[in-house]
C-alpha cells in the first residue's frame, strides 16, 4: 500500500500549515498555494504527512491510499 | 470533395424539421431499441468525444450503463470557447440529429431523461431545439436547459454544478459525473456534435462511420475556420485531414503567418508545420498541440502573434471559475507579463518569469482552463521567437497592428 498526498485545489486558500509541517513533500509557489509532491510518501515522512492533513484549516489536504499495481 | 456527413442536410434557410430530417438522413432502426447493440456499436466505431478531450464515448457509455441509479443523459450545448461555432451551428440547423443522438445514448446507458443544454448566447439555437423538442415523441424525457456562456460554463462538472442549481464552476473531481452528476445520479456528459455523430453511426453502422478519419481517430469532425479567410465558417472534414488543406478550402487570403489550433486552450503552430499537420487528437496532443474543440484559426502577416496571444491571455485570466489560487494568480501574473513583452517591455527576467510560472501553474487546478492557457502561452513562446525577440529590442510592437484578430467576448459586469 502507498499513499499519497492531494490537495483539493478548490478547497486551498493557502494557510501554508502544510508546507511548514512537511516541507520535504509540500513548496509553496509566488503565492503561497501548495505545490504537492504526487509521489508515494517514504515511510518516515508519513507520520508528519499526517500531522500536515489534519492541520489543514480547510481540511484541503489529504493523504490517499492507492493499492500496489 | 467535400466530407459531408452530419452537414449534408443543412439548408440556409433554417432549422429542418422532423419530416425533412427524416427526408434528409433516414429513420432509425431497430438498433434505436436496443441497448447492448448501441453500447457495442458506439466502441467498435471509435467514436471520441468532440468536445475538448477526445474521449471514446463507447468506453463513457459502459461506464454509466453500469454505474447504479437512475441515469440521466446531459447534451453539452455550451460552447463557451468564443472561436467555435460548430455545436451552435448543429443545434440551429439540425436539432433533430442532436436529439436522436440523445435518446440513443440515453437508451445506451438506461437513462429515461435528458438535459438538453445550450447557450444562453444562442438565441437561434434555443429556439430551434425548443420547437425539435416539441415535434417529437422519444420515450426518453427530453428537457431544454439554458446554461451560461462562459469559458468555463461548459467544463463537465461545472456543467453538472449548474443543473444541480450552483454557479456554472467546476466541482473537485473524483467523484466524476459519470459516477455522481445531476441530482447524485450516474450522468453522461456528451457534447452535441458527439450526439450528432452517434444518430448517423446508428443509421449507417461502424464500418461506415469508419470509412472515413484514422484508426485511431474514425470519422469525420467539425472545425470552425476563421481570421484572415475569405470563407470563414464551419467546416466538416475526415480527422487526419491536414490543416493545410482545411485552410484551403477557406481560402486565406494571403499567406499566414501561422495557425491557431484547438481553441483558446490549444496551441500555436507555425504555417510550414501546420501545413501538412493532420488535424487528429493523438498527434497534436503528441506535439504539445491540441484539436480540442475543433478551432482552426489563420493569424496573417503583418498581423502579431504575440499581441493577440496577450489579449487572450488577458481574457482565460479574467474567465478563471476564481476557485483555485495557482489558475486566480498564476492566469493573471502569466497574462501581466505577457502583456509586457507585447508592449516591448519585457526583458529576460520576464521570459524567464513566464517559464517558471508556467510550470508551476500546469496541473494545479480543479480543471484544465490553467494547462490550456499554459499550453496557448508556451506554443506562442515557441512559434512567435523571432516577434518577442523584436518586441524586447524594438521597445514597442514591430508590427505595430492594433487590430483585434483573436474575438474576446466583451463582459459587462453585473450590477
Amino acid at each position: 500500500m502507498s499513499e499519497r498526498l492531494r490537495v483539493d485545489p478548490i478547497a486551498c486558500e493557502a494557510h501554508g500549515l502544510c508546507a511548514e509541517l512537511v516541507p520535504e513533500l509540500v513548496a509553496a509557489d509566488d503565492w503561497g498555494y501548495p505545490i504537492v509532491d504526487g509521489r508515494p510518501v517514504p515511510a518516515e515522512l508519513v507520520a508528519h504527512a499526517r500531522r500536515a492533513v489534519a492541520a489543514c484549516p480547510r481540511l484541503a489536504l489529504r493523504l490517499e491510499r492507492e493499492p500496489r499495481a | 470533395m467535400s466530407d459531408e456527413r452530419l452537414l449534408a442536410g443543412r439548408r440556409p434557410t433554417g432549422p429542418l424539421g422532423r419530416g425533412a430530417h427524416l427526408s434528409a438522413y433516414g429513420p432509425l432502426g431497430p438498433i434505436a431499441g436496443d441497448p447492448p447493440g448501441l453500447l457495442a456499436l458506439a466502441e467498435t466505431s471509435g467514436l471520441r468525444g468532440r468536445g475538448g478531450a477526445g474521449f471514446p464515448m463507447g468506453r463513457k457509455l459502459r461506464a454509466v450503463a453500469a454505474a447504479r441509479g437512475r441515469k440521466v443523459v446531459v447534451a453539452n450545448g455550451a460552447e463557451g470557447e468564443p472561436a467555435s461555432r460548430k455545436d451552435r451551428v448543429l443545434l440551429e440547423s439540425l436539432p433533430h440529429l442532436v436529439l436522436d443522438g440523445v435518446a440513443l445514448a440515453a437508451t445506451a446507458v438506461g437513462a429515461r431523461e435528458a438535459r438538453v443544454c445550450v447557450s444562453a448566447a444562442m438565441a437561434r439555437a434555443l429556439a430551434a431545439v425548443g420547437g425539435a423538442i416539441a415535434e417529437r415523441r422519444d420515450e426518453i424525457r427530453l428537457r431544454l436547459e439554458v446554461v451560461a456562456d462562459g469559458y468555463v460554463a461548459g467544463e463537465e462538472s461545472a456543467l453538472v454544478h449548474a443543473l444541480n442549481g450552483g454557479p456554472p464552476r467546476p466541482t473537485t473531481v473524483p467523484p466524476r459525473p459519470f459516477e455522481r452528476g445531476v441530482d447524485g445520479r450516474p450522468t453522461l456528459v456528451q457534447n452535441v456534435e458527439t450526439l450528432a455523430h452517434l444518430a448517423l453511426v446508428a443509421r449507417h453502422g461502424a464500418a461506415w462511420f469508419r470509412a472515413l478519419g484514422t484508426p485511431a481517430d474514425p470519422g469525420t469532425t467539425l472545425v470552425t475556420v476563421s481570421g484572415a479567410v475569405a470563407r470563414p465558417g464551419v467546416y466538416e472534414l475526415a480527422l487526419g485531414t491536414p490543416v493545410g488543406r482545411l485552410a484551403a478550402r477557406a481560402t486565406p487570403s494571403g499567406p499566414p503567418r501561422a495557425f491557431l489550433v484547438g481553441g483558446y486552450f490549444g496551441a500555436w503552430v507555425s504555417a510550414t508545420e501546420a501545413d501538412a499537420l493532420p488535424l487528429a487528437h493523438d498527434g497534436l496532443r503528441a506535439l504539445g498541440g491540441s484539436l480540442g474543440c475543433g478551432v482552426v484559426i489563420a493569424l496573417p502577416h503583418g498581423a502579431c502573434g504575440v499581441c493577440q496571444t496577450a489579449r487572450v491571455l488577458d481574457y482565460l485570466a479574467r474567465e478563471s471559475a476564481g476557485q483555485c489560487g495557482p489558475c486566480v494568480f498564476g492566469l493573471r501574473a502569466i497574462a501581466g507579463a505577457m502583456a509586457e513583452v507585447a508592449r516591448g517591455e519585457g526583458s529576460r527576467a520576464t521570459l524567464e518569469r513566464l517559464a517558471r510560472w508556467a510550470g508551476d501553474v500546469a496541473g494545479r487546478g480543479a480543471c484544465h482552463h490553467p494547462d490550456g492557457a499554459v499550453r496557448l502561452l508556451r506554443s506562442a513562446l515557441d512559434v512567435f521567437a523571432e516577434e518577442v525577440e523584436a518586441h524586447g529590442q524594438r521597445g514597442r510592437c514591430p508590427s505595430g497592428e492594433r487590430v483585434a484578430r483573436l474575438r474576446v467576448p466583451v463582459r459587462v459586469a453585473a450590477a
